[in-house]
């Protein structure tokens, strides 16, 4: 199957609109609580989180014997919440620092998981195979209950978002602003916690424990790019979220032997490089571009500034001069000199220029800008 | 006196790390005065006005805004932050910023509607920074985030303003812009407090002013209190208020 | 013993060794998620390296697979300067993106590529003793012990070379500057050794354990110690010791190796993090606890002082005034008494002489000397603790 075929199937066959939907509800939602991830410098505590659940889904496994995904997220909250609650306690009771506790708890978690999970697969009863899709993501194994449960949490995120809107927008901007406006942060800061932490728990089949904290960060860091508005920057970070969902399963539901997870965090890593380089505002190409024509400009007044001050010496403002006197000038070029006459600051006949009133104006502004940049 | 008392701190002693950064602090600010609070750096000047604020829980020693707990009172007051204690970089615009000062009085959940949105724009236009609303916040200079930062407070149309460091890193025009607003809520009967660096503009621009180094050195008028033998006590050199000027 | 479990082990060791010294640093300077990005970013190194060498232990791959760890350490560094993200976003998104194009290559040429997604994550340490270097017909050990060993040695001679450099770039970057020292160039020697140690250590080892033994050691050495050299040879202790212990709970458990020293490591980073005796949790809340009751008295101490009117040191007013609850108030004023600092006199309390003469030397204490500790001080005041 290819992937054109792939989409002509998804509007009719079960399995493919289920997956489908899946891993686009799953985008939208990483998108959204991404967006605060990222806000809030919490960055690389997705990952820590992520990289703690696998014990959990293990043990959970060990403990139930249970496929039933439902079980297994709940060890997976379980254990990313106690991962959670020891990163904290290891930043505020001792002198190691946060990035030290996230390492620590996210290997050591980890490492934990793997070897319960080799365990796991030397056990003789065969069903167990399914737990290797936590570690990269398989969408292929969505059924429909996990769609649901999928589509619960998307909705709660939104109902709340929607509730505390405000409240959220204040408190990422400025904390203690927020405490004096009577507001309880504890509570709001709790609640997003949590939020990050579930939208993490049902990616977990989908993308798997080593990448998830990319599909939170990716959309987000993206969407950021293209606007300076929390609500567009939520929206977009959900649009490109469900995006990277949606192409990355149908990428590697069409073709063997590939993990959902790498294909998705590589099409958000696409939004990233394309937003980071061609968005108007702050990306890197459009800002290269105003830094040449802001020194091309500072070069042509330069320029300016030196004709108007031959130019002042003349009862006549628009007596001609010979180009060569320029030469003791070393920002000049024909260029220079042609950009200017396009402008009309300047005349040039031949090897004479003359200054025009409009360049002698602009010279004199320049001037008293110049003036008031000293003060 | 007979006049309101606005601010009463009363014993208040707050500890970092079970390290005491104020130590039992009494301290009244009468309504309508415009004052300084004046230290060393780590004296525990922003400390003390997060402690007013209730952001900070105090050990011991309590404040009271106009005779109540802050909880019942925050209507009653506007906060300045300092400019470094946000991220400038969040995808926000300034007349958004300024909206924020209304979110107090709304309360939980409500949205901000036209009435708000009215108010934020006046604010915006006595600071001097209509032209700039729409400007997302990275884009504005210090002293203009310094005055988004004080229309922000002026929103909340409070009888306290309390200010951390609103002079820091801005030019000259704001800082006359920032102290003719704050002289004038002086006039509408509005009290202000400011943590203030620096020494040399504190008889110029205020009528009160609290000495503070972990413990309260002085507190009273300007013209009663700003002498050198205060400023010693405060400042641990020998600092003479004639070198200030 | 066989020969191939001690060579196991020995593998084990220098693999901790090698990891705990350029760790140590990267913890000192907060940099321990660098180690987690290098180890998930070499991935695609390695796998074209191993297309170009058909070898894992071929120095080639070893190199370029460094090169793409010291890549990623650049992007990260470019993006952050661009402005565009948060300094931590900018980690998040490099290396799992490195690390997908890794996992993608080996997939897509499974047939080719000798490598699995476990092998990756875990590596196959128990594997390791049947691939031998051959010198000249003759079987000199297994490759792996050569490779790690050589990276060993000369993270060891860069080390002793440069230890006086790193220290002073550790924790005073200016002061290594206007000494001459480049803490660029320190920065950027660190990445490359914490790089090819990722690569020397990953076949055998696999990422996370990598990245555990790069940080775990350290951290644990860095809640028992200060001292540089100290918490070095601590960290390679707690390495060593984890490897062997982990080993053996392999052998025992017929599990991973990897997983095993992981969570060797866990369980002694648990019991350093609980116990240490400074700055493990039982002991923090233990001193937290003093303290909180001794500051409480130094408020109440100076709220006497300052306050010569009667109404003000009544014992009613402790409760009313001060804001605490009767219990607290009580036990301040227990200890106080314990203390000879106070008298009471018909409810009313009083300094004593030494009671004065502590509260004054204790503010005075604390204005001109703030970030000193007040322990000194209590100590020779104090008879009983809180």
């Amino acid at each position: 199957m290819s992937v054109q075929e792939y989409f002509s199937l998804v509007f009719t066959d079960y399995t493919l609109r289920t997956i489908t939907l899946g891993t686009a509800i799953l985008g939208i939602v990483c998108g959204m609580l991404g967006s605060f991830a990222v806000l809030r410098k919490q960055s690389l505590l997705g990952d820590a989180i992520s990289h703690a659940a696998l014990p959990g889904i293990v043990i959970a496994f060990l403990i139930t014997g249970a496929k039933n995904s439902n079980t297994l997220l709940v060890g997976a909250l379980i254990s990313g919440l106690i991962g959670t609650f020891w990163i904290k306690g290891i930043i505020t009771k001792t002198h190691l620092k946060s990035d030290t506790a996230l390492g620590l708890i996210l290997s050591l978690f980890f490492g934990f998981g793997m070897l319960l999970l080799t365990f796991v697969q030397k056990m003789p009863n065969a069903q167990q195979a399914g737990l290797d899709k936590y570690l990269f993501g398989q969408a292929a194994t969505l059924v429909e209950s996990d769609v649901w449960l999928m589509g619960g949490v998307m909705l709660i995120a939104l109902v709340v978002l929607v509730v505390f809107w405000k409240e959220f927008k204040l408190q990422h901007f400025d904390a203690d602003y927020t405490k004096s406006l009577g507001f309880n942060t504890r509570f709001l800061d709790v609640v997003m916690t949590a939020l990050i932490v579930l939208s993490i728990v049902i990616g977990l089949q989908t993308v798997g424990v080593v990448l998830m904290s990319a599909m939170l960060l990716a959309p987000a860091a993206a969407a950021r790019q293209w606007t300076n508005n929390l609500a567009v920057m939520i929206f977009l970070a959900a649009v490109f979220g469900a995006f990277s969902g949606i192409f990355g399963t149908a990428i590697s539901a069409t073709s063997n032997n590939l993990s959902t997870g790498p294909v998705i965090v590589l099409i958000a890593a696409f939004f990233v490089v394309i937003s980071f380089i061609f968005s108007p505002g702050r990306g890197l190409l459009f800002k290269q571009i105003r830094h040449w024509k802001n020194r091309n400009d500072l070069q042509l007044h330069k320029t300016l500034y030196f004709m108007y001050e031959i130019a002042k010496t003349h009862q006549d403002i628009s007596h001609p001069h010979a180009v060569k006197i320029l030469n003791n000038f070393q920002g000049y070029t024909k260029n220079s000199l042609k950009s200017l006459a396009d402008r009309e600051y300047i005349t040039v006949d031949g090897a004479m220029w003359s200054l025009t009133p409009k360049g002698y104006e602009k010279a004199i502004n320049l001037y008293n800008q110049q003036d008031n940049l000293n003060d | 006196m007979k006049e309101k008392i606005a601010i009463k701190v009363d014993d208040l002693t707050v500890a970092y790390n079970f390290k005491p950064v104020l130590w039992d602090i009494d301290l009244s600010v009468p309504e309508g005065v415009l004052m300084a609070i004046v230290g060393p750096n780590g004296a525990g000047k922003s400390t003390l006005i997060k402690a007013m604020l209730d952001i900070i829980k105090p050990i011991a020693g309590s404040v009271e805004i106009f005779g109540k707990p802050y909880k019942k009172q925050y209507k009653e007051v506007a906060y300045v932050p300092q400019k470094g204690s946000v991220d400038w970089d969040f995808p926000t615009t300034a007349l958004d910023v300024v909206m924020m000062g209304t979110y107090g009085s709304l309360g939980w959940i409500k949205r901000p509607g036209r009435q708000q949105k009215k108010e934020a724009l006046e604010a915006l236009e006595k600071v001097g920074m209509l032209e700039f609303r729409s400007r997302q916040i990275s884009q504005l200079s210090g002293g203009q985030q310094q005055r988004i930062f004080l229309a922000r407070a002026l929103v909340q149309k409070a009888s306290i303003y309390i200010m951390d460091e609103p002079f820091q890193g801005v030019d000259a025009t704001t800082e006359k812009a920032i102290i003719n607003i704050l002289k004038e809520l002086r006039k509408e009967g509005k009290t202000v407090v400011v943590v203030h660096h620096d020494l040399q503009t504190v008889p110029e621009y205020f009528d009160w002013v609290t000495f503070l180094n972990v413990k309260k050195i002085a507190t009273g008028s300007v013209k009663d209190i700003f002498n050198d033998d205060n400023l010693t006590k405060t400042y641990g050199i020998n600092y003479k208020v004639s070198v200030l000027q | 013993m066989t020969s191939a479990q001690i060579e196991i082990q020995l593998i084990a060791c220098i693999v901790a060794i090698a990891c705990a010294i350029p760790g140590t640093f990267l913890v000192l300077r907060k940099m321990a998620m660098i180690s987690d990005a290098i180890s998930h970013s070499i991935l695609p190194g390695i796998v074209i390296g191993f297309f170009l060498t058909e070898d894992l232990n071929s120095p080639w791959l070893i190199l370029l697979a460094a090169l793409s760890g010291i890549i990623t350490v650049v992007m990260v560094e470019y993006i952050q300067k661009t402005g565009l993200v948060k300094e931590d976003t900018a980690i998040g998104l490099v290396f799992p993106a490195l690390f997908s194009i890794g996992v993608i290559l080996i997939a897509k040429n499974a047939g080719d590529v000798h490598l699995d997604v476990d092998a990756v994550l875990l590596g196959e340490l128990a594997f390791a003793p049947f691939d031998r270097l051959l010198i000249g017909g003759t079987d000199v050990g297994p490759k792996s012990l050569w490779v790690i060993g050589t990276i060993l040695l000369l993270t060891l001679g860069l080390l002793i070379a440069f230890f006086k450099e790193l220290k002073i770039s550790t924790f005073d970057k200016q002061l290594a500057a206007t000494l001459g020292f480049s803490p660029v160039l320190m920065h950027y020697g660190l990445m490359s050794i914490a790089s090819v140690t990722t690569v020397g250590a990953f076949d055998a080892v696999g990422a996370i354990l990598v990245v555990a033994l790069m940080i775990a050691p350290p951290a644990m050495a860095y809640l028992l110690i200060k001292d540089l050299k100290k918490m070095l040879v601590l960290a390679c202790i707690f390495g060593v010791i984890a490897a062997l212990a982990g080993y053996w709970m392999a052998h025992w458990l017929d599990a991973s190796i990897a997983g095993s020293i992981t969570t060797v490591l866990g369980m002694l980073f648990l019991a350093v993090y609980l116990f240490a005796p400074n700055s493990g949790l039982i002991s923090v809340l233990h001193r937290q606890k003093r303290q909180k009751i001794e500051v409480h008295l130094l408020t109440f101490l100076l709220h006497l002082q300052n306050h010569r009117e009667k109404s003000e040191r009544h014992i009613n007013h402790l409760n009313e005034h001060i804001n605490w609850h009767k219990v607290r108030a009580t036990s301040v004023v227990n200890l106080a008494l314990k203390n000879n600092m106070i008298t009471i006199d018909d409810h009313i309390i009083s300094l004593t002489e030494k009671g004065k003469i502590f509260t004054t030397e204790a503010i005075n204490y604390i204005i001109t000397n703030k970030s000193a500790a007040i322990e000194d001080m209590k100590e020779r005041f104090f008879l009983f603790r809180g």
